[in-house]
């Protein structure tokens, strides 16, 4: 009895606390590798080589005051960060790491919970997502940040529908909406589905960019913009929430993709026996190596994309990706039909 | 055992939380319970093995409908109209009088059912081993109602390019 | 349908802005997201440079120069001192026309490697600010080399150059052209067939040739719209009369084209720069100048090619004093500015920002 509730409460601590650690240190990723694009260095000043400086920022950001505007609605106010970052750990839960490890002696399967319904979990807890950036725009009491709020919201709904559109075509192809069972799929099918969906792999990693608000579909969030942003109010830790919340968002797409289209734990050309030495690895090693490539990959194009203006992006949205992503699903569904 | 104290808190909430929705004065607050009531009805169908229905109601419901309300309450900065206002005397009458009516079906209903308990053959059939909620519904959908589904997915597109008609600009 | 009250919403880019390059400031009209009316109002940085220069010495007026087009310094000290020169009828010997070509052609790329460097930040595109300030470094170090400074050169003096290079200065400058001729690709790799960069400037600001000649627009600006003008062909002046080199224009007058003038003149400065530098001729610097500088009666206008467009300096001296009686600039930015309201209509916000950039102003020629 209380191994069966204590087991998961175990694994779910250590999952929460690995990935608030990595959300933080990420910040030091992404600036490091954005410099390293730059012919700069990034922070060098804090520890070594800089690395201790996501605990000095987070350590100002708990020290900052803070501001609550006057006339804000001071509960959708506190609640807005809240609901950006829940949906964003809370879909960890669904996550598959590695099918089994042992650990001081213990066989534990690395994931909390493997739903039959996985992969529509983590949609509908985008869809959750998106109300943070809603509440935090109209609890700002500005037009400014509303409006902002709004159409980062619009922009997120809209590219929801093209990466479910991806899934869907996915779980045409494995038959199953569990998490686990996709990649089974892939080992049963001896290839990872980057190779036989690439159209669905590259708009799901285009979608990914915009639902996580990031470069080129930042807008919501540049300087640049003339009216500010939906999170122009907050200050302190409450404003380190919604980047953290964008990170963890990221990580999770990175996840998804990891294990939807190349075959999360399995290591490469897992049904070519001579390659045995690869199994050495561990599958969660294999599965982390490959989020961070794909993590490194969105840093990457934010050091190097301009910016799309809002109208250019709903375009790209509605009248490209989301019929490319009904042609796939039906050329996938008949396909699969017919052979 | 834990399965009660889990739906009656549950059950609470859900009434707790539609008691606020047509109680507080701030419209988005009356949303945001709105949410949290259908967040809350997800967990029930959860507790009845319906895990498909769950997420599915998360999806639609909170992470769509809901947010399109509150695209127009805050555009529109919609408000409650003040309790002083003409026709709010009428309208109280009506709205209890209505909800009487109801109050007297629903107790009809449960004094019927509870007099005649359902036979077991009535019940729904088990589920087949192995067959997830998913699976299920899809089966159903698709044979059995499938003339529902197709007119149902037809007014959905009618209702969207009627949309989209009505807030093109004339270019 | 029409019962929705929609008024214009007028909102204020103010003068502290992240991209409107200095302190300007620009009042839109907007309906929806689209800009129905712009006005641009600029002052911030006035510092009255023309009365100023009423009260200073002749030479004493090259440092003031410096500081109205900072970026580009060294072309401002040039076209003052080339209309002194043409006041007095001063010959300047060779080789300090050769050096100040290269001088000028050097801050040409420099006044380039910034403006990219900034325009491209204010669409998203932050790596190449940084590569563009990598070379524009490279040329500041030069400069620095040459007379001490790195931003106000005080370059130039009426009759000459106030110092020769120093030895192995000609060198490094070769060094630097084969730096910047393999660097230019790599921004453009970034930009120039960039998919979103296209979608954001093609068709952006778009001003016909007629118009921009009746705006009063030089520079690239003006080439962008198809009008081969410039004042290094048209009236050559220093030594540019000697040399080869093109003169790139362009055809839909947008942001693009405009921003495909500007690279191309990356590599035509190049080029000055290296025939320059082959053909160096021997002889002094400086021509034979009385040490107090005192101009015959008259009044003359002269200009010259800046980066940012046409750079005229008017200058009345009555002969007697030290100082000019008039000394009045034809600054580009200035004149270039004016025709941001006819760019942005119809545009959305975005697209403002964009503007600003392409036109390529410093709000220190602006103001003055």
């Amino acid at each position: 009895m209380t191994s069966s509730y204590l087991v998961p409460l175990l694994k779910i601590v250590v999952i929460l606390n690995a990935v608030l650690v990595s959300v933080t240190f990420m910040t030091l990723l992404e600036r490091k590798v954005i410099a390293w694009v730059q012919v700069r260095l990034g922070p060098m000043r804090v520890g070594p080589y800089g690395s201790l400086q996501p605990i000095a920022d987070a350590i100002k950001l708990l020290l900052k005051e803070d501001i609550t505007p006057a006339r804000a609605d001071k509960w959708v106010f506190t609640l807005a960060p809240i609901v950006a970052m829940v949906p964003a750990l809370i879909g960890f839960a669904v996550i598959p790491f590695d099918r089994e490890a042992s650990f001081f002696g213990y066989r534990v399967s690395l994931f909390v919970a493997d739903i039959n319904v996985g992969l529509l979990y983590l949609v509908s807890i985008t869809s959750i997502g998106v109300y943070g950036i809603i509440l935090a725009g109209y609890a700002s009491n500005s037009k400014f940040p509303l409006l902002a709020g709004l159409r980062a919201s619009a922009q997120l709904i809209s590219y929801e529908i093209a990466i479910t559109m991806m899934l869907v075509s996915i779980v045409v192809m494995a038959g199953t909406l569990s998490m686990v069972g996709i990649i089974d799929a892939q080992y049963n099918a001896h290839v990872w589905y980057m190779f036989v969906q690439p159209v669905a792999f590259v708009i799901l990693f285009i979608g990914g960019l915009a639902e996580t608000n990031r470069a080129p579909f930042d807008l919501p969030e540049a300087e640049q913009e003339l009216t500010g942003g939906y999170h122009t109010e907050y200050s302190g830790m409450r404003f380190a929430l919604f980047f953290l919340a964008e990170y963890a968002n990221m990580i999770v797409v990175s996840s998804v993709a990891t294990t939807l289209f190349v075959g999360g734990w399995l290591r490469p050309f897992p049904n070519v026996q001579w390659l045995g030495v690869l199994d050495y690895v561990p599958g969660w090693l294999w599965f982390l190596l490959k989020t961070f490539v794909f993590i490194y990959v969105f840093l990457w194009i934010r050091a190097t994309l301009p910016r799309y203006r809002y109208d250019q992006l709903m375009r790209l949205g509605w009248k490209v990706l989301i019929p490319l992503g009904i042609a796939n699903l039906i050329v996938t569904a008949t396909l699969k039909v017919l052979f | 055992m834990l399965e009660s104290i889990v739906f009656y808190t549950l059950a609470t909430l859900i009434i707790g939380f539609g008691v606020l929705v047509v109680t507080t004065r701030n419209t988005v607050h009356c949303v945001l319970f709105l949410v949290a009531n259908f967040l809350c009805v997800a967990m029930i169908y959860v507790l009845l093995a319906a895990e498909f229905l769950a997420i599915i109601q998360i999806l639609v419901y909170a992470g769509g409908i809901v947010v399109l309300y509150l695209f127009v309450v805050m555009l529109v900065n919609l408000q409650r109209q003040p309790a002083t206002a003409p026709g709010r005397r009428p309208q109280a009458r009506a709205g209890f009088a209505l909800a009487a009516v109801m109050l007297a079906e629903l107790s009809a209903i449960l004094v019927f059912s509870a007099s005649h308990p359902a036979s077991v053959a009535a019940a729904a059939p088990p589920a087949p081993s192995g067959m997830g909620n998913t699976t299920m519904v899809g089966l159903l959908l698709y044979s059995d109602y499938l003339v529902p589904f197709e007119v149902a997915s037809m007014l959905l597109l009618v209702a969207m390019v009627g949309a989209i008609i009505l807030a093109r600009k004339d270019a | 349908m029409s019962t929705f009250d929609t008024t214009e919403l007028t909102l204020n880019m103010g003068p502290q802005h992240p991209s409107t390059h200095g302190v300007l400031r620009v009042v839109l009209r907007l309906d929806g997201e689209r800009v129905v009316g712009c006005d641009v109002v600029i002052g911030y940085l006035h510092r009255g440079i023309e009365k100023l220069c009423e009260h200073r010495d002749w030479q004493q007026i090259v440092l003031i120069t410096d500081r109205m087009d900072y970026v580009a310094a060294a072309s401002n000290n040039l076209g003052y001192v080339e209309t002194v020169e043409k006041l007095m009828s001063l010959e300047v010997p060779r080789r300090a026309r050769y050096i100040r070509v290269i001088l000028a052609e050097l801050q040409r790329i420099a006044s380039h490697c910034l403006w990219l460097g900034t325009h491209a930040m204010d669409m998203g595109a932050m790596t190449v600010f940084l590569y563009c300030f990598r070379e524009r470094e490279l040329v500041l170090d030069l400069f620095e080399e040459y007379c001490g400074a790195r931003l106000t050169y005080n370059s130039m003096r009426i009759g000459g150059l106030p110092l020769d290079i120093p030895s192995g200065w000609d060198k490094k400058v070769r060094a630097f052209c084969d730096i910047l001729e393999s660097k230019v690709p790599e921004y453009e790799e970034l930009l120039t067939h960039n998919r979103i960069w296209r979608d954001r400037t093609k068709g952006i600001g778009v001003i016909g040739g007629a118009d921009a000649v009746a705006l009063g627009l030089t520079g690239p600006v003006l080439r962008g719209s198809g009008v081969p003008r410039d004042v290094r062909k048209d009236e050559p002046y220093a030594a540019y009369s000697d040399f080869e080199f093109d003169v790139p224009v362009g055809t839909a007058g947008d942001t693009y084209d405009r921003y495909l003038v500007r690279i191309e003149e990356f590599h035509q400065s190049v080029r000055i720069i290296r025939q320059a530098l082959d053909g160096l001729p021997e002889g002094p610097i400086v021509a034979k100048v009385p040490r107090l500088i005192k101009p015959p009666a008259g009044e003359t206008y002269h200009a010259i090619e800046s980066p940012k467009g046409e750079l005229g300096y008017f200058i009345v001296s009555d002969g007697k004093s030290n100082a000019p009686y008039r000394f009045r600039v034809r600054p580009p930015s200035f004149c270039n500015l004016q025709a941001l309201p006819r760019l942005v209509q119809g545009h959305l916000m975005s697209d403002v920002v964009a503007l600003i950039g392409s036109i390529d102003i410093v709000l220190g020629e602006v103001d003055r």
